[in-house]
């Protein structure tokens, strides 16, 4: 069973995201995305400053078996990339919640963060799909 | 419920990712694909291969019966012990499956099936016998172990029972040696040296524990697949099947046409198709960027502008290659192509440029770094 940190908000889609309490959250793949990509060997990050709307595919994830978008999960600007991940994808597998983090961003509308998908949630979800 | 080997409850204990593979329950990696990979390269590895098929060939006709239906032909290793490559030809020239056929006794030879094709092989092999008395069995009653890397051998052989050992370990490259049901050819598809060790199934579990205590890692399907193709090797069903011939497939050298007398199945559509000339060539690619090459992405000549529906070359095999930290790939494209490509990698046209493989050879790259 893949690691779930409580206090993280999560997607569908398997981006976890941590509120940095001042405006701006800290997004990443949850344990059980990189456990499914397998090892990872490009990251293809925005620039900071780039505009971005929910939803949008604004990084990818290639892993030796396949390519994968990454999302923005709410409307904001990237305020920074993880630029470690450009020599060691790596990260992202070995620590999906702490160094392998994708990108920060600024949030537009800081209520858009309460319609994440909370940790118990997010469970449901990965118990479907790992059964 | 899918087959299982009879090493599935090893890879379970293993903690091992299980996946559906032609119908069996197979791993694909015991936790990183990449460091099952490079464990084969600067060491050694093991694969459970058992869901490949064993078919023994006997009987006073079986080498005039093999020759009949391998394109390679067995007259190569009338010596008891050798291996040989070869391709089972269908009467257009397409390729049934490609097999490695032991010879292990007089009148005595082992075949080695790809698991996604073994029915249809056998189906084929018995309706080519006819008048030969020959007899072709399907022994399901083995497994086999493919061990692979520097060490393989030194490790393989420590597990062996003696007498086994000392004649495996003086194996010359593609030939093996029998005792009871157990063979050892010093075989493989990784591009490093080792053994491919067939077994009674009952042995398989102890062996793999064996080999597991000398230090031989365990590897996946997912590991297997990015060694092989760094070792410039086709897989069936992706880089060649029954609509390619071996001569578009990168194989013509196994196809063996002298003697000129020898009537293998497939033969008047090849030599028909050599004098028509061949379109279609097998080639390596070698992706100059970042991005991975993946099976079935378009490919166009250099500067050609053309779109992808009607690009004329396809990646068969794409991968991104752990000993070189880049992606490689197979490709079929036109024969008169020799210079740069382009490949369509999500929705983008990325330059690549031709080699030769193999791209990786006893762990050494064997490309130019650009």
């Amino acid at each position: 069973m893949s690691d779930v940190p409580k206090e993280l908000s999560y997607t569908k889609t398997h981006e976890w995201i941590g509120n940095d309490g001042d405006g701006t959250i800290t997004v990443g793949i949850t344990d059980h995305a990189q456990a499914s990509l397998g090892d990872l060997v490009f990251v293809e990050l925005p620039e900071a400053g780039k505009k971005v709307g929910a939803g949008d595919a604004v990084a990818v994830v290639e892993s030796v078996k396949a390519a994968s978008d990454i999302y923005a999960p709410v409307a904001g600007e990237v305020a920074e990339v993880n630029e470690q991940l450009e020599d060691a994808p790596e990260l992202v597998n070995e620590d999906p919640f702490g160094e392998g983090w994708l990108f920060k961003m600024q949030v537009d509308d800081a209520d858009a963060l309460d319609m994440l998908l909370d940790a118990d949630t997010y469970e449901g979800i990965v118990e479907d799909e790992e059964d | 419920m899918a087959d299982r080997t009879p090493l599935h409850d090893e890879h379970v204990a293993l903690d091992a990712r299980l996946v559906d593979f032609a119908g069996w329950d197979m791993p694909i990696d015991y936790g990183s694909q990449i460091a099952e990979h490079k464990a084969v390269r600067d060491n050694a590895g093991m694969f459970d291969v058992s869901h490949m098929a064993v078919a023994d060939i006997t009987g006073d006709d079986a080498r005039a019966f093999l020759r009949r239906v391998m394109a390679n032909d067995v007259a190569r290793i009338d010596e008891i012990g050798r291996a040989l490559y070869t391709c089972m030809l269908n009467t257009r020239g397409g390729v049934i499956d490609d097999l490695i056929v032991y010879h292990l006794a007089e009148g005595h030879y082992r075949a080695v099936l790809n698991a996604a094709t073994t029915n249809k092989d056998l189906a084929w092999l018995h309706g080519q016998i006819g008048t030969y008395r020959v007899a072709v069995e399907h022994r399901s009653d083995l497994a086999i172990v493919a061990v692979q890397g520097p060490r393989a051998r030194e490790l393989t052989t420590k597990v062996l029972d003696t007498g086994l050992a000392e004649a495996a370990f003086r194996l010359k490259p593609f030939s093996a040696t029998t005792e009871g049901d157990v063979s050892v050819g010093r075989t493989g598809y990784t591009g490093e040296d080792g053994f491919e060790i067939v077994m009674p199934a009952g042995d398989a579990a102890p062996f793999w524990r064996a080999l597991k205590s000398t230090g031989v890692a365990p590897v996946g399907l997912g590991a297997r697949d990015t060694l092989r193709l760094e070792a410039g090797l086709n897989l069936y069903g992706q880089d060649m099947d029954e609509d390619t011939t071996p001569l578009e497939s990168g194989l013509a050298w196994t196809v063996a046409f002298e003697p000129a007398d020898r009537e293998f199945v497939g033969r008047e559509a090849l030599e028909y198709a050599r004098a028509e000339g061949v379109t279609m060539q097998r080639v390596g690619l070698v992706l100059e960027g970042r991005g991975v090459m993946r099976h079935g992405a378009k490919v166009r000549a250099a500067g050609s502008n053309v779109a992808a529906a009607a690009a004329a070359g396809e990646v068969t095999s794409g991968s991104y290659a752990p000993t070189l930290s880049r992606s490689i790939g197979l490709a079929r494209i036109p024969s008169d192509w020799d210079d740069g490509v382009e490949v369509a990698i999500r929705d983008k046209w990325l330059p690549a440029r031709l080699v030769t493989p193999p791209f990786v050879r006893n762990g050494k790259s064997r490309i130019d770094d650009a």
